[in-house]
């Protein structure tokens, strides 16, 4: 069954139609590789998918059952985790700090799930200390993020003194701090290393093994071909193409995207 | 076995390499330095700094700065401002001053002072972030309003009767207390406790670090789901607290309230909390930092008439502190961003 329904989603800012009738489907342990030019309208179609835009029509429907999302955090429990295409970082904040930021581990909320429930839906909600940060808790499960995505970044550091790649991998991270159904990636390989690159399409194909549905924004083809099973091409807004990646090649998709081939 | 080690090495890395360095580094230890060395001179040039009497005037006066100080802080380590302290401060004398004049005691007074300050707070917080209007114009408008709203209440009457509990709020502003044989007024006290508590919850919860991310980066707050809105709504009503406490005090202390009180404070609070290390940019500040940046320029104002340099140098010292403090910030930025 379908993890993900979009159906028929538009989405106007004021004037500018940014999308229009989308509609997908994302099958569990499926990788979706979402391409298009700049302004072709990505990112809106995600940052709907994660509960920040409204769509202005259409419905979204979650293993069957119809949605409507209020915020990002209401996606967030639902299972949708992303990672946003300018990071969502706050520099002043250590690499733990930015990871748990807004579901900071607690005396009380000791996990991340916990942490996103509000206090008085929270199992010892009594506690007369409910909202002291645990950063033991925090910094460990920092580290073994950044371990498991075999990054060098340190939970204890600023972002502010980050790279381009420590920076892509503490909002990588974020998203591995629940078991989400969903992960949305919106250019994660933009500002990394090859090495890092690397990185990422595998912790992309074991999260799909793991039966997550991943939706990957990409300007690199080469990555898109190498690691998605379908591919969706969007061109001013609309749905120009939606197939298996065996049944297409990097020459089609690039003539999709800049219009030389119409549909396909 | 060789994961273990070197994820505990990972947890365990500071980005400081000494605690040398990391004390240069920090803007309250030079603040504090300036702070120790103006009383050792000041000391050692006159008779009269180092007095009992005097000594005790300059922490209590600034103790009143540092309390608003302290509250001024969380705002600004929002990326937020409040101009309308200083005439929170009179509001929340005022409404002790009537309520105590017409003889109901203390234990309703400063409840209703406090709920009135609370209330000025609130609608700030309001404005801001829920009406999304910008933080500078929303207080301006305030301080000006709560002024007003203070006259009106003095009735234009100098008020020096309070009531059967004039005693009892005589000795909670202008009292203090015997620690280790010392005086130490009362205001200094409610200011080491605000202190403690405020460093606290900057540091250790929940609260704390949704102020610094919200500073650091609002929209990536709003994005990972921090209640941005209810936080800062909190925080102008925790200034606006502090500003109460502070009226409540100066009225006990004073002895009587001037439609004049606390006008001007807004200044000195705010420079007290950039002299002290927060950046009005938003994302950094102590709750420390806005005492000692309040003690400076108290030992400043003071140091000035007691060597009998006209006070009206003080505005010179105070504002060469600020930019001094601003420079500070950003040859440290400068350094750590290459
Ligand atoms: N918040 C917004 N307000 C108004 N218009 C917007 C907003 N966000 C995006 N748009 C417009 O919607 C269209 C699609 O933008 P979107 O960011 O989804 O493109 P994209 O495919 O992600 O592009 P890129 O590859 O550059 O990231 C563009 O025309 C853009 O100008
Ligand atoms: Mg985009």
């Amino acid at each position: 069954m379908a993890v993900l329904e979009l159906e028929d989603i538009s989405k106007q800012y004021g004037a500018i139609t940014a999308l229009t009738n989308i509609s997908l489907t994302l099958e569990a342990g499926q990788v979706v590789g979402l391409v298009g030019d700049n302004g072709a309208g990505k990112t809106t179609l995600v940052k709907i998918i994660a509960g920040n835009f409204h769509p202005t029509s259409g419905h979204i429907r979650l293993n069957g059952e119809p949605v409507s999302l209020h915020g990002p955090k209401d996606a967030r429990s639902k299972g949708i985790e992303i990672v946003y295409q300018d990071l969502a970082l706050a520099d002043n904040l250590t690499a733990a700090a930015n990871i748990f930021l807004g579901r900071e581990l607690t005396l009380t909320a000791r996990t991340p799930e916990e942490a996103e429930r509000p206090w008085y839906r929270r199992r010892r909600w009594w506690l007369p200390v409910p909202e002291i940060l645990d950063y033991r808790g925090m910094y460990k499960r920092a580290g073994e993020l950044f371990m498991e995505l075999k990054s060098e970044t340190r939970p204890r550091d600023l972002v502010r003194r980050m790279s381009g790649g420590q920076r892509q991998a503490v909002a990588i991270a974020r998203t591995r701090l629940s078991n989400p159904r969903i992960v949305l990636m919106d250019e994660p390989t933009a500002a990394i290393s090859v090495r890092q690159v690397a990185e990422v399409l595998s912790l992309i194909r074991r999260l799909r093994d793991q039966g997550i549905a991943i939706i990957l924004i990409s300007h690199r083809i080469p990555d898109v071909f190498a690691v998605c099973d379908r591919l969706v091409v969007l061109r001013r807004g609309e749905k120009v193409a939606d197939k298996n990646v065996a049944d297409s090649s990097p020459e089609e998709v690039t003539g999709l995207i800049t219009g030389a081939i119409e549909r396909a | 076995m060789t994961t273990d080690l070197s994820l505990e090495k990972a947890i365990g890395q500071r980005t400081h390499s000494g605690f040398v360095a990391w004390l240069v580094s920090r803007q309250i230890f030079w603040v504090l330095l300036a702070a120790v060395l103006s009383v050792i001179a000041m000391s050692l040039l006159t008779s009269t700094f180092a007095t009992p009497n005097n000594l005790f005037n300059v922490t209590r006066n600034f103790a009143f700065v540092a309390i608003v100080g302290i509250g001024m802080t969380a705002v600004i380590i929002t990326g937020g401002i409040d101009l309308s302290v200083g005439s929170t401060v009179l509001i929340s004398a005022m409404t002790t001053t009537v309520i105590m004049h017409a003889g109901l005691p203390i234990t309703i007074a400063f409840p209703a002072a406090i709920a009135a300050s609370l209330t000025v707070g609130a609608i700030n917080g309001v404005l801001i972030a829920i009406a999304g209007m910008p933080a500078f114009v929303v207080t301006l408008g305030m301080m000006s309003i709560a002024r007003s709203i203070g006259m009106v209440m003095s009735n234009n009457a100098l008020i020096y009767e309070f009531g059967p509990d004039q005693a009892i709020l005589f000795a909670i502003g202008g009292g203090s207390v015997r620690v280790f044989g010392l005086p130490i007024p009362n205001p200094v006290i409610v200011m080491v406790l605000l202190t403690a508590i405020t460093a606290f919850l900057f540091n250790w919860t929940r609260w704390g670090r949704h102020l610094f991310a919200i500073g650091g980066n609002e929209k990536a707050a709003i994005l990972t789901g921090v209640p941005v809105r209810a936080v800062k709504v909190s925080v102008y009503m925790f200034v606006s607290f502090c500003a109460g406490l502070t009226g409540f005090l100066m009225v006990g202390w004073l002895g009587s309230v001037t439609t004049g009180l606390g006008s001007g404070m807004e200044l000195t609070v705010i420079a007290a909390t950039v002299i002290g290390g927060a950046n009005l940019a938003g994302g950094s500040g102590t709750a420390l930092g806005a005492v000692v940046g309040a003690g400076l320029i108290e030992i400043i104002r003071n140091s000035l008439t007691l060597l009998g340099i006209s006070t009206f140098w003080q505005g010179t010292f105070v504002g060469g502190f600020i930019v001094l403090a601003v420079a500070f910030d950003r040859l440290r930025n400068t350094e750590t961003s290459e």
